[in-house]
């Protein structure tokens, strides 16, 4: 089966292909059409393989594909190579799947716009790219995959560019996309000055090797890596470009900025997991940035107005929880959030579109209210989605984010401080969500009549692709249930042969206390529900209940309120500390260093040529009578030397 | 007669011809004073060939001849070709290829 992997990728490639070569000259039907099949086509396929890879005995479940070498210098071969284990055939099956629901969500929401076929193109690109970064079986050919997808990102976001905010959110993401890059580069150096090889497989068998546990070296390997990991995943300090990525098409946000592109360096984290457990203090940045995150982002989406800049909080502030799941070793988990975060903030984010395609392009939720009974389906579709992120027991999110907060509470990476950041996090998850649903969908409606008129369900293209994804945001966590319960995790127990967990010794210490940490863990549970169904009942008064309570409240915290709204001034702080140096430098380079002193010295030089041109030019007279003596005479000359010397 | 006479009158001919080339205003009075240098050449080939014995400068003048021959037809219609068009041929008005 090993010989099919390379279809799953090929599918989009060839759809993107046809669609980009014939831009504008097909209908919209055979876009859509193409579009979905090349994706549905290679979610098929991944289907296949993850059953066969299910059939195969567990220490087996690595099957590779190498099509051709791709960079074949000196010790550094490069192969364009596929990589199909546990890890990456959870990647394919969410990104295929997620993708092809979205695909199919897009032939509704750009149901009016002109320029479907570019979107189209673009977005088979975008699950070409990321199929790549999921299957590639080296760092390099993951860095394609990896480039590829931020170069998706940007064209995405800035797909209406004729509007200003969205060319300039592109960009954003582009180049502090590149930072983060830069860091993985490095990385990257660094483990082929050490290992020799970029090859997954040989990186991780021979880093117990080559590195020394806890040096400085994989420490700084680990620590670039996160860093490029940062820029691609949205967290601090390379965070900002997502909630501007906000600009692109709604369901452009569900797929790259919520479900798959920015669940990159988890994934790529939890593929190096085997660097990562050798420096525990790369570990431990990774917890800590991941903690600070959450807390901060979740902070920021509490005040947030705009529907989708509320999620894009929230998409940044999850992000975090995967990293403080990877910052604790405990990638297994970091990864089973990503699942399902896939599922209910692709659903968040479908809603949210839905609602927005109903209002005529209205985001601001203000404006909202009351759409409950106009939109029944999104209405229960996105109540389900908001109770998988909130961590009510039964759902999705309740397993995954559970799982985290034990883990940072019980690892031996963990620390209680993490394991308070994440229960905070937890509780103002909740309270932001029901506020955006109470917002949205409750109260009074606040829209213009204008508005109101056209006020409408979405079609089936769009509400199907919503119930398929609500009923993954309820169930999706099931295959995750933990231990406590008294089954087996089928999910960590399938990643388990690919993650490198901690220490064996530490593992098996914590089997032996599991008795005492049964309790524990269920008093831990019990913390969190309890916290988040206060906080839904806090966001209930506020937003529902006495709306006036919220505005009072706004008013008596005004400070606090301010700083919430404008996002703790981060942008701006940027903008003065590393964007203004840089353009005054650059327009120092541009007019001093490049005008006056690189283009001085060129034209000094051409100006010196041309005068003693104007000199020596007066010998060429045109006229052939001195030509002719000065050529006899050189005759002359040169005859008298050769007879005379 | 010996071999030095040929030579000196070959290179009284070649002097009178290049002073010609180098005086002259007159393009047609140019082309008959490059012919005179060419011819004196000719001149000093045959009498060195006829004093060593050797048939090489007879061969090499008849070459000569029929370059000089080609050279004076097209020559000659690049002189009415330039008078068509600027109505003279003194030599000295023609001067415009310079920078």
């Amino acid at each position: 089966m090993a010989e099919y992997i390379y279809l799953v990728p090929l599918f989009p490639l060839i759809g993107f292909l046809i669609n980009g070569l014939l831009l504008g000259r097909l209908p919209r039907a055979a876009v859509n059409l193409i579009a979905c099949a090349s994706v549905g086509l290679s979610f098929v396929v991944a289907v296949m393989l993850f059953i066969d890879l299910r059939s195969l005995p567990e220490g087996q479940r690595v099957l590779e594909q190498v099509l051709f070498i791709w960079i074949p210098s000196g010790s550094l071969q490069v192969n364009i190579g596929f990589l199909l284990d546990p890890l990456s055939a959870v990647m394919i099956l969410v990104v295929t799947g997620v993708g092809f629901l979205i695909h199919i969500y897009s032939t509704g929401y750009m149901s009016h716009d002109p320029c479907f076929g570019r979107y189209f193109t673009y977005l088979n690109l975008f699950t070409f790219s990321m199929l790549v970064l999921v299957l590639a079986d080296s760092f390099p050919f993951m860095f394609v995959g990896w480039e590829g997808v931020g170069l998706c990102s940007y064209l995405l976001i800035g797909f209406w560019f004729e509007k200003r905010s969205a060319s300039d959110a592109g960009k954003k993401a582009f180049i502090v996309n590149r930072i983060g890059d830069a860091g993985f580069l490095l990385g990257m150096f660094i483990i082929f000055w050490q290992v020799g090889s970029l090859q997954f497989s040989e990186v991780m068998a021979s880093a117990p090797y080559v590195f020394e546990a806890g040096g400085a070296l994989i420490t700084t390997a680990c620590v670039l890596l996160f860093v490029g990991a940062t820029g691609k995943s949205a967290q601090i300090p390379l965070y900002v470009w997502l909630p501007d990525a906000m600009e692109g098409p709604t369901p452009v946000s569900a797929l790259i900025h919520a479900a798959t592109m920015v669940t990159a360096g988890v994934y790529m984290l939890a593929r190096s997991s085997a660097l990562y457990v050798m420096a525990p203090d790369a570990l431990a940045v990774v917890a800590i940035v991941g903690a600070a995150t959450a807390l901060f982002a979740a902070t920021i989406g509490t005040a947030q107005n705009d529907i989708k800049r509320v999620l894009a909080y929230s998409t940044v502030s999850q992000l975090g929880y995967m990293f403080l799941a990877c910052g604790v070793a405990a990638f297994a988990a970091g990864i089973f959030h990503l699942m399902t975060h896939a599922f209910f903030k692709a659903l968040l984010f479908l809603a949210a579109g839905s609602v927005i395609h109903g209002m005529s392009s209205i985001q601001d939720m203000r404006q909202m209210g009351g759409l409950k009974k106009y939109m029944p389906i999104t209405f229960i579709t996105m109540l389900l989605a908001t109770l998988a992120i909130a961590g009510i027991p039964g759902f999705s999110g309740f397993f995954s984010k559970d799982e985290i907060l034990w883990k940072a509470f019980s690892s031996s990476h963990g620390h209680l401080v993490l394991w308070i950041i994440g229960l905070i996090t937890a509780g103002l998850t909740a309270f932001y969500m029901f506020r955006l649903i109470y917002m949205t969908f409750y109260g009074k409606e606040r829209m213009s009549g204008e508005v109101k008129h056209h006020l409408h369900e979405s079609p089936y293209s769009m509400t199907v692709p919503l119930i398929v994804l609500a009923v993954l945001s309820v169930a999706g966590g099931w295959v995750g249930i933990p231990h406590v319960f008294g089954v087996t995790n089928h999910f960590e127990h399938w990643l388990e042969p690919i993650i490198a967990g901690p220490h064996h010794e530490a593992a098996s210490h914590a089997l032996a206390a599991a008795g005492s940490s049964a309790a524990t863990e269920f008093l831990l549970m019990g913390l969190t529900v309890v916290l988040v169904l206060f906080a839904i009942f806090g966001a209930y008064m506020l937003y529902r209940k006495r709306p006036e309570l919220s505005t009072s409240l706004a008013q008596r915290f005004s400070g606090l309120q301010t700083l919430l709204v404008n996002k703790y001034y981060v942008d701006e702080i940027y903008g003065a500390v590393v964007v203004r140096p840089l353009v005054s430098g650059s327009v120092f380079l541009w007019k001093i260093v490049d005008v006056l002193i690189i283009d001085g010295l060129i034209n000094g030089f051409a100006t010196i040529y041309a005068d003693i041109s104007q000199l020596v030019r007066r010998a060429q007279t045109g006229r052939i009578r001195s030509y002719a003596t000065v050529f006899v005479l050189g005759v002359v000359a040169l005859v008298g030397y050769f007879l005379y010397w | 007669m010996p071999v030095s006479a040929f030579l000196v009158l070959a290179g009284v001919l070649f002097a009178i011809g290049t002073v010609g080339v180098l005086i002259s205003r007159n393009i047609i009075v140019l082309f008959m004073c490059v012919e005179l240098m060419l011819n004196s050449a000719n001149l000093a080939l045959i009498a060195f060939s006829r004093a060593l014995n050797v048939v090489d400068g007879h061969a090499f003048v008849f070459l000569v001849l029929t370059v000089a021959a080609a050279e004076v037809a097209v020559g000659l219609a690049m002189v009415i070709t330039i008078f068509r068009n600027r109505e003279t041929i003194n030599i000295d008005r023609i001067s415009i290829l310079k920078w």
